[in-house]
């Protein structure tokens, strides 16, 4: 049985079952218990599990993160949360440079079961809190990269990210944590996603959209939009940028023979990016037209309402893109 | 400072065995890292490689003070301290010529080392980062109420960074077991202390955190054990941590590529009339715990070991290629 959740609540049911099931799972982060969350997701959790087990912290990103990497290697299985993933940024030595290589570099004989949880967005929060930056980490072996877009995943990745033996970066989104979704009911088991494979949410025949976390929306919308234009589009969600499941998008091409990918970030050496030179690699043939990537204008984020509206893609954005890869169509040139 | 003469080691209830044995792994760890650097010019070692040479008696002191359920997590200057945690030569010298036979199977080189069986959790390569980790260990110790304590070490250098304050104040606020041993050899890699560092006296440094702090000839291998056994009870005892300075000096470069254009030879030549390993064996003569012809034995020993342990790394197997994409992940699944 399904019952509609909010992406907030998804992520609070998650935490409560493995830290009830769990002994060794606790959280640590900057102003998670007595203020309950920058983003309310662990909110009471202090009251019911204590002190010990949900440890408010300095503001020390680079040390929460170590003392997280640290702690897993002593065989506890700490769930974090860094505030925001701008300041995710202070705590990159600890993330790339030990959590993502400590397995390798002892050969097999650590490991580092860290959860590190953590929220992009915006929303006039201006140039430095504004960021996305899931393309820094999901560039690096050794981590893996989720960006849940429902919550249903959100739920499922993170119990399956805080039983699994690798550090997990989980990027949530701020503009998502009220966004209702069906997730199934806690009677019918654990739910445990597995931390790979992207998924078809919407099927189409024409040119196929690929996004993951709050980007999925705009495209949806997008093909929804088209749709009464009657150009059909295939919507696909990634949910995992390392491992990034580039064979489903390559199946769609097949298919639909256009990409447009869609995404907050820049552009410029994005995961858009990376998705459109593996595409052009794999299924070169397929294609009739350049692929287009959607993203935020290069430039850092503003405070002004009126600009920063005009950085990040929307909707409108996402359908003239669609237009002008189609217009561009090979096909019709040969 | 902690001083010792002669008539300490009586007081210090120390066998000959124990005594004696501090000597081996003093010796020994001066003969591999010798051979090291012989092999190192002779291109059958290459990348980083940082000796221990002059600073046996500190990573050996403190090493010997520790209990087997105590965790030790060090710099990348880390052959001296997992030769004094029992990791075998042969597999030390094996990982240095970068063969599948060397302690880590040739993935991380001089600056990795590491023996989780014995609690040795690994040398680490970006200055002050492994300090954070050290926390972390601690918390894990404290959380499942193991009584055992993290010895972490680092140099004079990773005290500026930022890395060393937020783990320090993190294991002051929690009471964390986790001494920290500051190895001050008087340079960040080529830089003197005095250049770099508002506080020259490491050990006042904890005074910020609120943490308990001594100083310690690090040339003393007998001063470094004790000054480490009162720094482990400490911590031991849910005190909280401890911060142990060290004051000890590297003979030779930072790395073997290092020219020393920032010391003077004199000044080099000074530390070294006072070689720990040297002043140990004498005191011990001295003392009547043992013989010249003994510690000559024992260094026979040691040499013939670390030579061995060279022809094991020469003759050993380099890493089979079609295991490239191993240990990247701990669980299975598409790992591209």
């Amino acid at each position: 049985m399904a019952r509609e959740l909010s992406y907030r609540d998804a992520l609070r049911e998650a935490l409560h079952e493995e830290m009830d099931r769990d002994e060794r799972v606790f959280l640590m982060g900057e102003d998670i218990g007595a203020y309950g969350g920058s983003y309310v997701v662990t909110n009471g959790f202090l009251e019911e599990y204590g002190r010990k087990r949900v440890r408010d912290t300095p503001i020390s990103e680079l040390g929460i993160v170590g003392a997280a990497v640290g702690a897993a290697m002593g065989g506890l299985r700490p769930i974090i949360e860094l505030m925001t993933i701008n300041f995710s940024l202070l705590a990159i030595d600890q993330i790339v440079n030990h959590a993502a290589k400590l397995h390798y570099m002892f050969a097999g004989t650590i490991t580092a079961p860290v959860v590190i949880r953590t929220a992009s967005g915006w929303g006039q929060l201006g140039p430095t809190h504004s960021q996305t930056f899931e393309g820094w980490y999901a560039h690096v072996p050794g981590l893996r990269v989720v960006m849940p877009a429902t919550p249903r995943d959100a739920k499922g990745f993170l119990k399956t990210a805080a039983r699994g033996n690798d550090p997990v970066v989980f990027i949530e989104h701020s503009l998502l944590y009220r966004n209702r979704g069906e997730v199934e009911e806690p009677d019918a088991g654990d739910l445990l996603l597995p931390l790979e494979g992207a998924e078809v949410r919407r099927e189409g025949t024409d040119v196929t959209l690929v996004s993951w976390s709050r980007g999925y929306y705009l495209a949806l919308g997008a093909a929804e939009e088209l749709a009464k234009e009657g150009i059909s589009a295939e919507v696909i969600d990634m949910r995992v940028l390392r491992p990034l499941d580039i064979d489903t998008v390559v199946e769609s091409v097949k298919k639909t023979n256009h990409l447009v990918t869609v995404e907050e970030s820049w552009r410029t050496l994005g995961v858009g990016s990376e998705i459109a030179a593996a595409v052009q690699e794999l299924a070169f043939d397929y294609l009739d037209a350049p692929i287009a990537r959607v993203g935020s204008r290069e430039t850092p984020v503003p405070y002004a309402k009126n600009l920063e509206r005009l950085i990040f893609p929307d909707r409108d954005k996402v359908v003239e893109a669609v237009k002008g890869v189609l217009a561009r169509n090979l096909v019709s040139v040969s | 400072m902690t001083s010792s003469g002669g008539s300490r080691i009586k007081e210090l209830a120390l066998e000959k065995d124990d005594l004696v044995d501090l000597y081996r792994q003093m010796i020994l760890i001066r003969e591999f890292e010798e051979h090291a650097a012989e092999q190192y010019a002779r291109g059958r070692i290459a990348g980083f490689l940082h000796l221990y040479i002059g600073e046996e008696a500190t990573g050996v002191g403190a090493v010997s003070a520790m209990e087997d359920r105590d965790h030790l997590i060090t710099h990348y200057r880390d052959h001296g301290y997992a030769l004094a945690r029992g990791v075998a030569p042969d597999a030390a010298m094996a990982e240095l010529f970068g063969k599948e036979t060397g302690i880590v199977h040739g993935r991380g080189g001089s600056m990795h080392f590491s023996d989780v069986s014995k609690n040795f959790w690994g040398g680490y390569a970006i200055v002050a980062g492994h300090i954070p980790l050290a926390s972390g260990l601690g918390l894990a110790s404290q959380y499942q109420d193991l009584g055992s304590v993290v010895v972490c070490i680092f140099g004079d250098g990773a005290t500026n960074a930022g890395a060393f304050h937020e783990a320090a104040n993190l294991a002051s606020v929690w009471k964390l077991p986790i001494v920290f041993l500051v190895e001050n050899n008087l340079y960040g890699m080529g830089t003197a202390v005095e250049y770099v560092s508002a506080v020259n006296d490491m050990s006042r440094k904890a005074m910020a955190y609120d943490m308990a702090s001594a100083r310690v000839d690090g040339q003393d291998v007998l001063a470094v054990r004790e000054a480490m056994q009162v720094a482990l009870e400490h911590c031991r005892s849910g005190n909280g941590p401890y911060l142990l300075e060290s004051l000890t000096y590297r003979f030779r470069g930072h790395s073997m590529a290092d020219p020393e254009s920032y010391r003077s030879k004199e000044e080099v030549e000074r530390f070294r009339k006072d070689d720990p390993i040297v002043l140990f064996r004498n005191k011990l003569i001295e003392d009547g715990v043992a013989t010249q012809e003994e510690f000559d034995q024992i260094d026979a020993d040691a040499l013939k070991e670390i030579e061995q342990a060279v022809q094991f790394a020469e003759d050993s197997p380099v890493p089979d290629p079609s295991t490239l994409d191993e240990f990247i992940y701990a669980d299975s699944g598409d790992v591209r």
